[in-house]
């Protein structure tokens, strides 16, 4: 540094090593190794509740895309299903004229989303607080609208159907017990996983963590914080496409649903349910939203939204950083990430 | 043609007047608080239900049953705002859009539970009903209250702001509340106030929709959407902007529905998305 | 002599009726120490938002080393060596110092923008950021996350994080602001340190220490400069007396 300065303070004291603590940060933890290990489970033990553990790898996978943008990035979206429903049309359209091979389905079905995303983004970047719910609200709407009217290409309200799915890597058929169509998704949603990890941990996901932490500051740093923000939207997008072409794939129909408020809405108590921010957080939201939604299924619907209500409510007023947020209070500070 | 028109615009306005109605106090509220509160449209629907219980289950009449409406739904949001909601004032958006959500969740399952989830029907006077003929247009007796009752209080709103020491304290606070806590004004009882004018408010246009949208538990949510357009578009805080971005809704809504039916709700998403990426504040929005 | 590091020409500035910029002429020379002083609510700060791009005057023009500014967002113009500290603490509560000053660092060069290497593989990045750290005396607490420092050393990390963008021009809104007055000369000296070649122009209401550190001294009163000239020629300024000591105005030469 240009500073004269003859003090000794330049030089790193012994307890002070800023690289070994930023390394540490990301480091991968035991606790997350024995999470991913416990992902196998239903391989094994819970082999009836497969095509379940598939729905759950999707809404993870998705949430983790909701958090890039919501818990790093501060943009709220009430619409982020628009990219799910892009990827899932996609993916489905594309194998029903004929192209069913899985895999590049899903970066066909991610560029859509990113697309859709980028084209979006110029909107959302400018707009904030109610002005950027109603938004992203409205583009789901208008999503919607749009899905139903084009219904030669999508179906419309009968939803896709002749959507067919070839075998992963031409090995591994779909099979009726889903262990294809759940081994497919988790090894994606991993993949995924890791790129998220990845880019939070980068100097982009830092910045990203500074827009958050303090969006009038960055600028004065030299931080454009637009460009940022729609960089970061985009790829969110285009992961929310491949989650929502895994849908498809796996369940070989896409409909109306995929871009629907409904999904959006239920995406963002996920993640407040399992915390925002912290990645793991999305991925417990949707393992106890999805479980709790298959043991309670055959409650009226009413009554499941009264208890998600009474369970939203209570984990805002106690629970601020979710559920994952207050495990890891009880988790000893030494094993915590700083 | 041109009675058809002036048809359609009547129908729109009298929709616009019972959305500012539903949303005239959300816009304040927010404009006070910076407090995202979804639970809005649950209060419109209490009144609703309010009056649905006094006219259906007591024999009471339509027009006494309003003021009841009012009341009930001030006091049930005025608790609410007391125990739980000033929690949530220095959280993050998301935070309270999604207790404010649940709370929605709470009372619709609760209003299917005692009131199941068929539509209820009530009976308004039968001065109310029929219609009057005009330049050849049909003009619902209903409609012309509406528009009577809403432009009243609009008039006692705008008044109130302007001419009491009450509405005077509200403007500095919307203007700048650390300056309006400067000036001696205890912005959190004006705020509770405000917040039981406003939802009473909405519930009284709960009451009042019953006859022209029918009512259900899905109330809540699904009119919510349209209070929320009212105050984004028409700017936090500003009776004008409400006044304005209701009436343009009702019209857009009403007129889009009569012409071009099959783009259904698409205009009016459009047309919201347009407005507030020109103007993110809102036609009569001062800040963020 | 050169062109000025820093010049305005005619900014003019209104909030509804309140006019808070009127006419301002400023001219800082390169590697200068200038001070700006006036009562509160004279517009410094607000010069300052319209120097850096927060705020757009509504007419006027704004020079960085001979070149026209005034279009430039405040990115763009922190990335030509243009960079301020704030009067009220703005910074990532919930980053620590570290990563707070290591975020403007990889801004600076150019790595922001990378999504795929994790931060601790730039090393460079990293050591300078601590450097910087060192050098305000934050090296023993540059782990922790920023809301749990000390005031004190809240106002050190809003300079480093200035410092960290490299500036030709550094513009310091009242760096002492709440802290004591002893503490307040120390974190004077460490300015004072600074290298040569950076002009800086801070703004700053105790007269000892403006008298101390700054070479020249511009007035600014009710949005419009007062006057200017060096410490001795205001100290002694009948008008500059009245402003200060007269009763005629709020604030005084202490900070309220
Ligand atoms: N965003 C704003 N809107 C309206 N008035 C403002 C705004 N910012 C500052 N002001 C007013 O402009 C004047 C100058 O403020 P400021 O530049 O902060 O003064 P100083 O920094 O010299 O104390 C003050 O009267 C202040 O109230
Ligand atoms: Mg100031």
């Amino acid at each position: 540094m240009t500073t004269a300065t003859e003090s000794s303070a330049t030089k790193p004291s012994a307890s002070v090593d800023p690289r070994a603590f930023l390394k540490r940060q990301t480091r991968w933890s035991v606790f997350e190794v024995l999470f991913w290990l416990a992902t196998l489970s239903p391989f094994f033990l819970f082999e009836t509740y497969l095509s379940l553990a598939s729905q759950i790898a999707i809404t993870a996978l998705f949430a983790v895309s909701l958090d890039l943008i919501l818990g790093y990035a501060g943009i709220i979206s009430l619409g982020h299903a628009v990219f799910f429903g892009v990827g899932a049309y996609t993916a489905g359209i594309v194998s029903k004229y004929g192209w069913g091979e899985p895999i590049s389905g899903l970066f066909i079905a991610a560029a859509a989303a990113a697309i859709v995303g980028y084209l979006t983004s110029f909107i959302i970047v400018r707009v904030q607080h109610l002005a950027l719910l109603m938004i992203t609200l409205g583009l789901g709407f208008i999503a919607v609208e749009i899905a139903n009217s084009a219904d030669w290409l999508t179906g419309g309200a009968d939803g896709l159907l002749g959507v067919e799915t070839w075998p992963v890597l031409g090995i591994w058929d779909f099979d009726l017990w889903g262990k294809t169509a759940y081994g497919f998704a988790l090894v994606v949603l991993f993949i995924l996983f890791v790129v998220s990890r990845r880019l939070v941990h980068s100097p982009f996901g830092l910045s990203l963590r500074g827009i958050r932490e303090n969006a009038v500051r960055m600028p004065a740093i030299g931080a454009p914080n637009p460009r940022r923000l729609q960089k970061v939207y985009v790829i969110s997008a285009a992961i929310a496409g491949v989650a929502g072409a895994l849908l498809t794939q796996t369940t070989e129909f896409a409909s109306l649903e995929v871009l629907g408020f409904q999904r959006s809405a239920d995406l963002a108590i996920i993640l407040i349910l399992g915390g925002t921010g912290r990645l793991y957080g999305a991925i417990i939201g949707a393992i106890i939203f999805m479980v709790a939604r298959d043991q309670l299924a055959d409650m009226n619907p009413q009554y499941w939204y009264f208890w998600i209500g009474l369970l939203l409510m209570a984990v805002v007023l106690f629970l601020p950083d979710g559920i994952l947020g207050g495990l890891t209070r009880l988790v000893p500070a030494r094993w915590r990430k700083p | 043609m041109g009675s058809q028109i002036l048809g359609v615009l009547f129908d729109g306005f009298a929709y616009g007047m019972l959305l500012f109605l539903l949303s005239v106090g959300l816009s304040v509220t927010l404009g006070l608080m910076n407090f995202i509160n979804l639970a809005h449209g649950a209060f419109a629907m209490i009144g609703g239900y309010a009056t649905v219980t006094l006219m259906n289950w007591y024999g009471w009449p339509f027009l006494p049953s309003l003021p009841v409406a009012f009341v009930a739904a001030a006091i049930v949001s005025v608790v609410l705002e007391r125990t739980l909601f000033r929690r949530l004032y220095k959280s993050d958006p998301l935070q309270q859009v999604l207790f404010t959500i649940g709370l929605v969740f709470v009372v619709s399952a609760a209003a299917a539970y005692l009131f199941t989830t068929a539509v209820q029907p009530v009976r308004v006077p039968d001065y109310l009903r029929g219609s009057v003929e005009a330049l050849g247009v049909t003009f619902g007796i209903y409609r012309i209250f509406l528009i009577a009752v809403a432009l009243v209080i609009t008039a006692f709103l705008v008044a109130g702001l302007e001419y009491t020491r009450f509405g005077a304290m509200v403007r500095a606070a919307v203007d700048n509340q650390r300056m309006a806590s400067g000036l001696g004004i205890n912005v959190e009882t004006v705020f509770a106030i405000t917040f039981a004018l406003g939802s009473g408010l909405a519930g009284l246009g709960g009451a009042l929709s019953i006859e022209i949208v029918g009512l259900d538990p899905s109330f809540a949510f699904h009119y919510l959407v349209y209070m929320l357009i009212v105050v984004a578009v028409g700017g936090l805080g500003s009776i004008r902007g409400s006044f304005v971005a209701a009436t343009l809704l009702g019209l857009a809504d009403v007129a889009g529905k009569y012409y071009v039916p099959e783009l259904g709700a698409f205009l009016i998403y459009v047309l919201m998305i347009g407005i507030l990426f020109f103007v993110p504040l809102g036609l009569f929005g001062k800040r963020a | 002599m050169s062109e000025a590091a820093l010049a305005t020409r005619g900014l003019n500035m209104r909030f509804g009726s309140l006019a808070v910029a009127q006419g301002i002429d400023i001219s800082v020379p390169r590697g200068a120490r200038y001070a700006l002083i006036g009562p509160n609510g004279a517009g410094k700060t607000t010069l300052i938002n319209m120097i850096t791009g927060l705020l757009r005057p509504d007419s006027g023009t704004i020079l960085l080393e001979g070149q026209d500014i005034t279009a430039l967002k405040t990115d763009a113009r922190v990335k030509r060596g243009l960079a301020r500290t704030f009067q009220i603490n703005t910074l990532f509560p919930h980053l620590s110092a570290l990563e707070a000053v290591t975020l403007a660092v990889s801004e600076r060069r150019g790595e922001a923008g990378n999504w795929w290497r994790r931060l601790p593989d730039y090393s460079e990045t990293v050591d300078e950021a601590y450097e910087i750290l060192a050098s305000m005396q934050l090296a023993d607490v540059c782990l922790q996350p920023t809301h749990s420092l000390a005031y004190g050393q809240q106002r050190l990390l809003e300079i480093a994080l200035a410092l960290a963008t490299k500036p030709r021009v550094l513009l310091l809104d009242e760096p002492a602001a709440g802290v004591p007055r002893n503490e307040s000369s120390a974190l004077f000296e460490a300015i004072a340190r600074l290298p040569d070649d950076i002009t800086v122009l801070f703004i700053e209401h105790d007269m000892d220490i403006v008298f101390r550190f700054a070479s020249r001294i511009i007035v600014l009163v009710g949005g419009a400069t007062l006057m200017e000239g060096t410490p001795a020629e205001i100290s002694s300024d009948p008008k500059v007396r009245e402003v200060y000591l007269g009763s005629s105005h709020t604030g005084g030469a202490h900070h309220v």
